[in-house]
Formats: C-alpha cells, structure tokens, sequence
C-alpha cells in the first residue's frame, strides 16, 4: 500500500457552465488530519463533494486506499471505507438520533492482517459525543446545531471509515461546540481515522491540523505545515484573512 | 333510517375505505421516496384485477386458491412495478417533474393497450371469494362476510407497513431517504436498490387492492383512470407521503360517501328536498377542497419547503421580429386560401378545424405552464366546460349558436376561477396533482349527471347556426377565432401583467418582495387560460355536432401537455407548432393503427428518455446547496 491513503490528482469540477475546480491535487495519509483552508466560494466543499462522487460534472483522478475511485458513485466510495460529513448538518430530522445512526452503519471492516476491526456502535459513540446519549430517541429535527452537527459526524463513523471528509466543523455552531469538536477530531485521529477537514478557522485548524492546503478560486496556493502557515502572514493576508 | 342500517352502511364505507387506502398508500410510498407521481399508480391497480382474474380462473375454486391468486397477482404486479422502475424511472429522477409525470403516464398509456390486448375489452367479474360468499347478520341487517374480510385487510396492511417502515432498517433508509435521497447515498446505501424495492412495494399495494377488488367491482380497460383519480384524491387529502394519512383520508372520503347513501333523500320544509346520494358524486372534491383550504400539504403531512428553482432560469420571452411576423402572416393568408385549394369539403378542412381547436387549447395550456410555471395535469377541464357550456346554452336555455358559443369562454372562465383558487395555494407537482384530480371531477360529474349533461351519452346535435353550418364558413370562423386568441394571448405575455406572471414564476419570493400579490396574478392567469380553453371547447363541440363526457377526459389533458412539450415550453411558438404537428401525427397514426395509444405511449418516452434534462434547456437537478 502506497503511502497516501487517499490522492487526488488535477481534479476539476464545474456546475453548468460555471467551472469551479481547476486542477487539485492534494494527499491524506492514513491517521493524519489536514486541513483544506480558503476564504468562503474558493471551492472547498466542492472539492470534498467531488472526491465524494456527489457532482456529476468532474474530472481528475482519484485514488482511495489503491482503488480507482474517480468514476464511483458516492455510495460505492462511502462503502470502500471513504466517509463524509456535509457542512449544512443533512441529519435526518424526522428520524430518531439512534435511527440516524442505523442509516449509517456498515459491516466492521477488516485490518491488513484480515482481523476484524472493532466496529463503531451507538454505544461508543456515545462516550465520545454524550449529548447525543441523552437524545437517543428524540427525531434529530428537534437538537441544537451542535448536537445535529455532532450527529452527523457520528452517523459517519457508524460507517467505519478509514478516512473522512469533514466539512466546516465549526461553522455556524456555538464557541463550546468549537471545543468539543476539536476534542473530537483529536480523539478520531488517535483512533486511527485520518481526516480531510474543511475550514475558514485558521485557530481551529492549527488545533487539530498538521498539514494545511489553501484554495483559492478554485486553485491550490498553498500547500505545507500548519506552523509555517501560522508565521507566514503575508500568505494568510493574501488567502484566509478577510 | 335505523340505527343498525346506518351501522351496516358506515361498515360498508370502511370496506371502501381499505380498497381505497391499499390503492394509495402505494402512490404514497413512492412519491415519499422518489418524488416522482406514478401516473402509471391507476395501471397498476388495473393490472391486479386482470392478472387475478387470469390466476383465479385457474385455482380460484378453495379458499387457499383464493388468497392464494390474489397474493401472486400482486407479487406479479410487484414485479412489473419493479420492471417500471428500472427501465424508466431510473432515467429520469433528476429531470422535472412533468418528464415524470409524463413518463409515467406514458407507461399508463402503454399498459392499457396491452390490457386490452390479452384481456379484451369485456367486463370481466370475478368469482366470490370461496367461505365468504354469505353474509354476516348485524342487528338484522346484513353486512358481506367479504367486505369484513376487507376491513381486517386493511387494517392488517396499515400496522403492518408501519412496523415495516418503523422497525426494519429498510424502512429506516427508506424515511431517511424520503428526506435526504443524496445523503443516504453518501453513507453507503444504494439508492437504485432502495428506489427498485420501494416501486415494488408499491406496486405491490396496487396490485393487491385491484385483485381484492374483483369480486366487488369487475375489472375493465377504465378502472386505471378512475383509480388513479381516486388515489390522487386520497394522497393530497391525507398528506403527499404520509401513509396514516393516506389511511385516514380513505375512512373519512369512503365514510362521507357511505352517510350520504345512508341519509338518503330527505325532506325539508316548504316542498325541499336533499337528495344526499347524489353528494356522493362531489364528496372527494369537497372533502380536498376544505383540507387544502385548511392545510394545503394534507392532514398528516408536512409543509411544503418553498419551491426552489431547479434549472437555470429561462430566458426571457421575445417578441416576434419582422421574419416571424411575416411569416405568420404568409401561414395565416395561406390558410386562407386552403378550401379554394383543397376543396370546401375535404378531409383536410376537418383536420384543420380540429388543428385550430387544437392550437388555441394548447396555447392556453402554455400560458400558464410555461410563462406562469404552473403544470396543469387537468386542462381538460376549462375545455369540456366551455363545450358543455355551449352546448347546454344552445339545448337547454335555447340561445342562439353564436351567442352561445361567444358565452363559453364564460365555462371554463368560471371553472377556473373555482380551480384555480385553490390551484395557486400549492406549487409544483402538488398543484399538478390537483388539477388532474379537479379535472377527473368535473369529468365524473359530467358522466354522472345524466340529467343534465345526457351522462355517457353526451349531448347531440350542437350543430351551427344555418348561416355558419358550411365547413368552409366553419373553417373560417375556427381559424379567424382561432389566431385572434393567439394573438391576444400573446399580447397579455408582453403586457406588464405578462412580466407580473413570469416573475411569479422565476421567483415567487422575490416578487412578493416588490409588491407582486403572487397569488392574485396566477389565479388570474388561471381564468385567463380557463376562458381561452372554455373556448376552444365552445369550438369543438359545435365543429362536431356532439359531446361526451370523453371531451373532458383526463387523456385530452396530457394530449395538451405533450403538444406544449413537442413544441418547446418555453417559446410562444411552441404550442402552435406542437399541436398542429401532433394533431397531423395523431391523425396519421390512429387511422392506421389499432395500439395508438401504446405507441403515443412510445413516442412520449422516447421524448422524455432521449431529452433527460428536457427538451426546452439541459435542466439538470444538483446536489442540494450545490
């Protein structure tokens, strides 16, 4: 298995005649989180949902743990072990936060060595996100932002992910929700899941990140560690800061 | 009435209630997941009651036999369903709502002609159920051991789609998938799968309450339309989607119907009487009328989200340069010229006339599908009222033939002013539901009212006055008629009402937000087009010297839909050009070949197949927040 568990190569993406992605290429290594940064409309979502298989105008190659992904439907990359987490918290609000779960559990996978690997339950989820415990059965329709978001970071894990595209974690949710999640993606990354995040927040980033890319209009400016973005400020003027 | 007889009577109404509710709840259940109107719902139905009927005659002699056929026809309509799905649906979940809609109705088309091929155009009444032919006695009265036998069927399907839909993990994608189909597929679920097994299902519902109907009701070659109506009924009525509604909206229309029956005539003070039986005729209409008045999205459905705009949006209506109009005027002298040429009498001056008709109905349908954006699936309607209208004036009341057919416009203006108010409460497909099921109601009062409207038999000799009786004179009116109503409509599009409408339709929020009463404009549209339409078939019914009920049928209304389709429905152009290429094509195919139905059928699929994102502009769904 090569070193990257998931690389994209010259990716591009247009909806109608409006080309949004012209030529990504980036790398997730297996347990590493890295962040996908740019200011609002640089194509960072558009970039996760390609790789996801949900635009149906792209192009590019993607690899996803040695397999040609770039012609899969979405459910045939979320099944090969590639999970995602939309940004506008699609929990299914008629549904009961157990019954959001179920739609996203899959079999355990298996390791290299072929040995099961203990699979994801609503049980040990809910160690890691105890407010959704409390909720079990409420329909998700009637939590809070923060918990609808963690939910559906929980319903993707229920898929037992080997890596996951999150995006915008801390959009639009409560400065204490900001905290958990980053405990959160701590705890994943230790796990083992590797994870391709999404975000504006430099600070949150750097919490959680130790790789960064940087898009802008569609095009990768940048691309290193997250220390050196920190010190760089005449790339943070250009790219992230409003 | 007695208290027993009321109670046999409300019993009755609940064995109704179970046909009407298995019908439905399938039509539900797919429109829940997929979004998609199975047109091809009523078929389905249909499909069952043959195919039981073909089974039963075999091993329908036990009980076991029975229960035994009515299972495999609906397992065997299951499968058709299933079949459905995947050589149609699956194409064209991303394209608009009226491909849909067409598709499915094409395969409606389809299906009929080959139910009439296998099964002939005969009655076909099955057998009594074996043990259950008697009666149960209550208080006296008698109550069939077989409507029981419904009642605990459908019953026995409500609690067990809800376990269904509440306690199996398929029932958990399937709800999760009626919320977020994309989402679903996200977290590894396949969709084409979930899609193919909920259409079985469905088909599955239909087909079981078509065989459990044929020992109530014969089978025949119109139950699909019927049915269909029926069903469309019952899911608008209960909430699109809710299947505890589609169930409660079955036991409230079947009860209504029943103590209608049960009340019978009653006599009022000062020589008045009620007949209440004859309620039964317009209770669905009544019962949707105040549930959408109440709650537009049902009684246990949802509120609809606001429409968001799928495409991108239409350009903009041009007028007609100095090409176009020469042009039209060169087809309009022409015509003029076509009875010197082709002769006052001929075939082709009847096809003419019936081009006209055809031109100024399918125009009128643009004007609100196209510039107004609201699909109507019951245009039909405006037309069998202006016919009726006229005809009625020149029968009944006795008017002169010009006066009554200058009066109606006033039909289907007036139908439309009923209609569309509450047409433009609701939007996208819900509005198209409605107008379909408006349309098969006034059709089913027409053929019912045998008083009045003559029932199946129509109304004879609406002839002309003496002076227009010729076919050439005729010819002339049609067509002068025919282009002034073009023309006018053509001017209230580019009027400031016409840039109103279109607004209306490229936003309906924005237009609120300047000062567009959104509603007001589409509800004058909708009279608008009704009075048109009311003309066009005030024109019909005197070209032909009679009607019937058929000018009313629900096939006249997807006729308009695919002339306005053929044509492009975003060009004013379009519906002239369409009807009169379709109404040539129709009249060439049908004179030859007996399955025309099945190959309009054909003809609307590969429209619909081979233009996925529509034939006017590559309309293409995206990911939500895309």
């Amino acid at each position: 298995m090569s070193d990257s568990l998931l690389s994209v190569r010259s990716l591009t993406a247009r909806y109608g005649a409006a080309q949004i992605l012209f030529g990504i290429d980036l790398d997730l290594r297996a347990g590493e989180v890295v962040a996908l940064m740019g200011r609002n409309g640089a194509g960072k979502s558009t970039t996760l949902k390609a790789i996801m298989g949900l635009l149906d105008q792209r192009s590019g190659d993607i690899t996803f743990r040695d397999a040609d992904i770039s012609h899969l439907r979405p459910y045939e990359i979320a099944r090969l072990g590639l999970g995602f987490v939309p940004e506008d918290r699609r929990v299914f609000s008629d549904l009961t936060v157990l019954e959001n779960l179920e739609v996203g559990r899959r079999p355990a996978r298996k390791n290299a060595d072929g040995r099961l690997v203990d699979p994801w339950t609503p049980e040990r989820l809910f160690e890691l996100f105890p407010n959704l415990a409390e909720a079990r059965r409420r329909a998700a329709g009637r939590m809070s932002g923060g918990e609808q978001q963690m939910l559906t970071v929980a319903r993707t894990l229920m898929g037992n992910p080997y890596a996951i595209l999150l995006d915008e974690p801390s959009e639009g949710v409560a400065p204490v929700i900001v905290d958990a999640m980053a405990d959160m993606i701590l705890a994943l990354r230790s796990s083992g899941v590797a994870i391709l995040l999404s975000e504006q927040n430099l600070p949150f980033a750097s919490l959680v990140a130790a790789r960064a890319y940087i898009l802008e209009r569609g095009e990768i400016r940048y691309s290193g560690s997250i220390d050196e973005l920190r010190g760089n400020e005449e790339i943070r003027r250009a790219y992230l800061e409003v | 009435m007695s208290a027993a007889g009321l109670l046999v009577q409300l019993l009755n109404g609940l064995a109704d209630a179970s046909s009407l509710f298995l019908l439905s709840a399938g039509l539900s259940l797919i429109f829940g997941v997929s979004r998609i109107v199975n047109f091809a719902h009523g078929s389905l139905y249909m499909l069952g009651a043959y195919v039981a009927y073909s089974i039963l005659e075999r091993i329908g002699g036990t009980p076991l036999g029975f229960w035994g056929s009515v299972l495999l026809a609906a397992l065997a309509v299951g499968a058709i369903g299933a079949m459905i799905e995947i050589v149609v649906l699956r194409r064209i979940y991303r394209t608009p709502e009226l491909f849909q809609l067409l598709a499915t109705f094409a395969v409606s088309l389809i299906v009929k002609d080959a139910v009439l091929a296998i099964w002939g155009i005969e009655d076909l009444l099955g057998p009594r159920a074996p043990g259950l032919a008697g009666a149960i006695s209550i208080l006296g009265r008698r109550l069939p051991q077989y409507d029981a036998m419904l009642i605990l069927i459908g019953v026995v399907v409500l609690a067990g789609l809800h376990l269904l839909l509440t306690r199996t993990r398929w029932g958990v994608l399937l709800r999760a998938a009626t919320q977020d189909r994309d989402m679903v597929g996200a977290l590894g679920v396949n969709q084409a799968l979930l899609m193919t097994s909920v259409f079985c299902l469905g088909a599955f519902l239909a087909g079981l309450g078509g065989a459990l109907q044929l020992p109530r009701e014969p089978a025949n070659a119109g139950i699909d339309i019927t049915a269909i109506g029926d069903a469309f009924v019952v899911v608008v009525v209960g909430g699109l989607g809710s299947i505890p509604g589609a169930f409660l909206a079955a036991v409230l229309i079947a009860e209504i119907k029943a103590l209608c029956i049960a009340l019978g005539t009653i006599a009022l003070p000062f020589g008045l009487t009620i007949a209440f039986p004859k309620f039964t005729l317009v209770a669905e209409f009544v019962v949707m009328a105040v549930v959408l008045v109440l709650r537009p999205w049902g009684l246990l459905g949802k509120p609809q989200a606001a429409a968001v705009s799928a495409g991108p949006p239409e350009t903009p209506l041009a007028p007609a340069g100095r090409a176009q109009k020469w042009l039209a005027s060169a087809v309009f002298v022409a015509l003029l010229l076509l009875p010197l040429l082709a002769g006052g009498n001929s075939y082709a001056i009847v096809l003419a006339i019936d081009i006209f008709v055809g031109v100024l109905f399918a125009t009128s349908l643009h004007f609100i599908m196209g510039p107004g954006g609201m699909h109507s699936f019951g245009h039909a309607a405006y037309f069998g009222l202006g016919a009726y209208a006229s005809a009625l004036l020149l029968k009944a009341a006795g008017l002169p033939m010009p006066v009554a057919l200058l009066l109606s416009p006033l039909g289907g203006g007036l139908g439309a002013l009923l209609f569309g108010w509450f047409c433009v409460r609701l939007s996208g497909v819900y509005l198209a539901m409605l107008t379909l099921a408006f349309g098969q109601i006034v059709w089913s009062i027409v053929l019912q009212w045998d008083d009045l409207t003559g029932g199946s038999n129509g109304i004879i000799g609406v002839w002309p006055s003496a002076w227009l009786a010729s076919k050439t004179t005729y010819f002339y009116l049609a067509l002068v008629v025919c282009a002034a109503c073009v023309l006018a409509i053509r001017r209230i599009l580019f009027s400031p009402f016409g840039f109103a409408l279109r607004a209306t339709r490229d936003s309906s929020l924005r237009s609120e937000a300047i000062g567009i009463d959104v509603r007001r404009i589409q509800w004058i549209a909708f009279i608008v087009a009704g009075a048109f339409c009311g003309l066009a078939g005030g024109l019909f019914a005197f070209s032909k010297g009679s009607i019937s009920p058929e000018t009313i049928s629900v096939s006249r209304s997807i006729d308009g839909l695919v002339m306005v389709l053929l044509g492009g429905v975003q060009s004013l152009a379009g519906p002239v050009i369409g009807a009169a290429s379709f109404l040539v094509l129709q009249d060439q195919v049908a004179r030859d070949f007996e399955y025309w139905r099945a190959a309009l059928g054909v003809l609307i699929l590969i429209l619909v197949l081979a233009f996925p994102g529509g034939l006017v502009g590559a309309l293409r769904f995206r990911l939500r927040r895309a």
